[in-house]
């Protein structure tokens, strides 16, 4: 910076221009001109609204991959390379449904799965959010007890399943605890990476502002590791589905009532592979569809409020 | 007096001072700028009037109920919009839900964002995202607000429309502002007083009266700019190798 900047010092010659000078001085001639000028240069420097329009290419291009998926596995079938019973089409899998609609095997089957998938899941996220936070912002509970819940996350949780048979027998409690044993690790994991990746600047105005312990966790804390918590939550349900399919599966008969997992077995005790397709599809199916309904809405809604949204392919 | 600092220093672990034996009286109502170059622990010695970080040496005096910080980014919470995030330091601060609603208004209007409040940060300009963080300090109503570099990353036309409007603000709610920067024009353009930090460690070397006809006259403002500017140099020039 020059030490006298000549443009600075010189007298303005026009009456009009008076108050005009450049920085060093008041810009403005009063509190009218003030707003007037801020006003223009906050239009200036602000976007104009987009309308949010139906996307059809979102629709459209799902539903044509998809047609095409199944087109290739009919084609595939009609060229009769494996035996039609351990390999059958499209046709043959939808009218196996069409039958255990008609039985209401299939109605049952998806409402008890879905049921306990989600009372599962709720549950794994009212215990896992409060003990998430509580470790992510008290350093000695982390360091003791970060490692177990990072292997926890990683250990299968269809381990757990003979463990639970010999304390729960096969009741509903057995399908319960596998379903813990996934989702709350990776809630847990998915928060405190969450709150991991808030920058520290929100803490130091939350600070600033006189925010309390409880309040910071809250106010602060909890809305700031929002988009990890989201992506933990999206990942406990995973786990969740996983798990209590692994855990229907294998445990079947007692109190433990028909879901997809004991669909699929039946399909395997019978050698009936339409019965198998049948249930990989539903299971597959409710996967995409809390995904499609639940999550992509709630995580998109979060992008863009937060202004995440711009250049990414979602 | 709302602030006193008598001979504070600060040393973090067994390093160089950043700030040695800096004295300093604020006035009550007074508007004083803070410069120095960079290193000077300008924005230590904020922290530590504000109650972020204790001094290692010397005494302070601050108001008993804190000061109002503002920042370089303006640190709005992306999840609220402008007047959520107004909202939330008036309710950590105990104000009852329908006063909020009120005082929020009143404050975004102050700042010329009265019909922005619904919008979110993302969606503001940097200068109107400060405003909404200008309006959140003063959501705080603390006697005292300290600005930290608040317009170092703004553009020069959006910048020196803040400066009008932080004056003007200022003068309709009467606080004590101590606003740290490295640009001397600042300085003389809001501060009453400028006081010069030294650097490594940092100690108030100088200090200059603004009146009003530097507000008015560019020459005169000018002139002192330069007798600090050099003043300025001088400084960073004993750290020349």
């Amino acid at each position: 910076m020059p030490s006298n900047p000549t443009p600075l010092a010189e007298a303005p010659s026009e009456p009009e221009t008076r108050h005009v000078h450049a920085a060093l001085t008041r810009t403005s001639t009063g509190h009218e001109d003030l707003r007037e000028l801020e006003s223009g240069l906050d239009s200036l420097q602000s976007d104009a609204d987009r309308k949010h329009r139906i996307e059809w290419s979102r629709i459209l291009l799902p539903v044509a991959a998809l047609v095409v998926l199944v087109l290739v596995w009919q084609f595939y079938v009609s060229l009769g390379v494996k035996r039609r019973d351990l390999v059958p089409g499209p046709l043959d899998v939808v009218t196996q449904m069409g039958v255990l609609w008609s039985d209401g095997k299939l109605q049952e089957s998806v409402w008890t799965s879905l049921q306990r998938g989600l009372v599962g899941f709720l549950i794994s996220v009212a215990i896992a959010t409060p003990v998430g936070l509580l470790l992510a912002q008290v350093a000695p509970l982390r360091r003791a007890f970060g490692p177990l819940i990072s292997g926890l996350q990683v250990l299968p949780s269809v381990a757990w399943v003979p463990a639970a048979i010999i304390w729960f027998g096969l009741t509903d409690a057995t399908v319960y605890f596998v379903v813990f044993m996934g989702a709350i690790p990776s809630i847990i994991n998915g928060l405190i990476s969450g709150v991991d990746q808030i920058p520290p600047q929100y803490r130091r105005v939350g600070t600033v502002l006189g925010a309390s312990r409880l309040q910071m966790a809250l106010q602060v804390i909890l809305p700031a590791a929002l988009p990890g918590y989201l992506g933990g939550l999206k990942q406990g349900w995973a786990f969740s589905w996983r798990s209590l399919m692994a855990a229907e599966i294998i445990a079947v008969g007692g109190t433990i009532g028909f879901g997809l997992g004991s669909l699929l077995d039946q399909g395997r005790d019978l050698s009936d592979m339409t019965i198998v397709m049948a249930a990989i599809l539903l299971i597959l199916a409710v996967g995409i569809l809390i995904e499609l309904l639940v999550f992509g809405p709630i995580e998109k809604r979060l992008l863009r409020r937060r202004g995440l949204l711009a250049g990414s392919t979602r | 007096m709302p602030v006193v600092l008598e001979h504070l220093g600060k040393r973090f672990g067994d390093g160089a001072p950043v700030l040695d034996d800096v004295n300093a009286n604020i006035r009550q109502g007074e508007f004083v700028a803070l410069l120095g170059a960079s290193g000077c622990g300008k924005s230590t010695l904020l922290n530590i009037i504000a109650g972020l970080e204790a001094p290692t040496s010397g005494a302070l005096e601050v108001p008993s109920d804190g000061a109002a910080f503002m920042f370089q980014d303006a640190a709005l919470f992306p999840w609220l919009t402008a007047r959520e995030n107004i909202e939330l330091a008036l309710k950590l601060r105990g104000v009852g839900k329908a006063e909020r609603r009120t005082k929020a208004q009143e404050l975004l209007e102050l700042v010329h964002l009265g019909t922005a409040g619904d919008k979110r940060p993302h969606e503001l300009s940097g200068g109107m995202r400060q405003r909404v963080s200008l309006a959140r300090s003063l959501a705080q109503d603390r006697q005292l607000l300290l600005m930290d570099e608040p317009f170092a990353a703004l553009d020069a036309i959006t910048r020196d429309l803040l400066h009008d409007e932080l004056e003007r603000i200022w003068k309709e709610t009467g606080r004590t502002i101590v606003f740290v920067t490295h640009n001397v024009r600042e300085a003389v353009r809001l501060g009453q007083r400028v006081l010069l930090l030294s650097s490594r460690p940092g100690r108030v070397v100088q200090e200059w009266a603004v009146t009003e006809e530097h507000r008015t006259d560019a020459g005169l403002a000018g002139q002192l700019t330069g007798v600090i500017t050099a003043r300025l140099r001088e400084e960073i020039r004993r750290h020349a190798k």
